[in-house]
């Protein structure tokens, strides 16, 4: 999977870099989010821009870094949800336990 | 005129396939002849839920055997599409799959699968077939009149 991370001091962005985020490569997001919650970073933007597909499992992954950072009293926002992930949040109603912004500078101004 | 198209594709069970069977049923969506509702979102529809079908057979009726296959079956007409995917494993109680993710389950980390395919997809069974299990799906593409989309 290709992301790329961007430390912006007191949080990290995480630039989700693929056009599907599904079962096939999600698994690689929850090892980088465990990696960055293991050195110490709690307060994360997950950038969606570039992805145009989600699926339940991609969902999952974002659910289990949502809980990892709540655990540790941090943060995980959401930014550039495209048309059919915004209707997969939508449908399992989980755009009413994230934050979620329209770009990554909304987000951190937030 | 006959305006239906059937496809008929196997792939190995693994999920490196689900991009390329998610854009063959969108890309279906796309051409259809007849249809007057919100084509983009109807592909975008269909690319999930052969998705979920697929990751469901891969991982749990197939118990993600690499050395097993997966067939799907896709019939789409001016009146209805219909995606069977028939797995070769032991197969699940489709009773017994957790059901909407809310309130206390908000946050399970899985068990949404099932759920998105039956909030988008008309009905939804799931029986032995071929000496193995099928998961029927149908979903009516004629629209209530003055509606455009769902």
């Amino acid at each position: 999977m290709k992301f790329k991370t961007e430390d912006n001091g007191n949080v990290v962005v995480v630039f989700v870099k693929e056009e599907r985020l599904d079962a096939h490569n999600s698994g690689e997001l929850k090892t980088e989010l465990n990696r960055l919650f293991e050195s110490g970073s709690i307060n994360l933007i997950i950038d969606l821009k570039d992805v145009l597909f989600i699926d339940s499992s991609g969902l999952g992954v974002l659910v289990s870094g949502y809980k990892n950072a709540s655990t540790k009293m941090g943060s995980i926002k959401l930014s550039g949800l495209q048309a059919q992930v915004k209707s997969m949040f939508e449908l399992t109603r989980l755009h009413r336990v994230f934050d979620i912004f329209s770009t990554v500078d909304s987000a951190l101004e937030s | 005129m006959k305006n239906s198209v059937a496809l008929e594709i196997t792939i190995p069970n693994q999920t490196r396939y689900l991009s390329l069977i998610g854009k063959i049923g969108e890309n279906m969506a796309q051409g259809l002849a007849n249809y007057n509702g919100d084509r983009e979102r109807l592909a975008s529809q269909i690319n999930t839920v052969l998705t979920e079908a697929l990751v469901n057979a891969i991982r749990h009726a197939n118990s993600a055997d690499p050395s097993k296959e997966i067939l799907v079956r896709i019939n789409m007409s001016d009146k209805e599409l219909a995606i069977r995917v028939f797995d070769s494993g032991k197969g699940f109680d489709l009773n017994n799959v957790p059901g909407p993710c809310f309130n206390q389950d908000i946050l399970d980390e899985k068990g949404r699968g099932l759920f998105i395919i039956r909030s988008l997809m008309d009905s939804v069974v799931y029986k032995k077939a071929n000496g193995g299990n099928v998961l029927e799906m149908k979903k009516s593409l004629r629209l209530p009149r003055g509606k455009h989309g769902s």
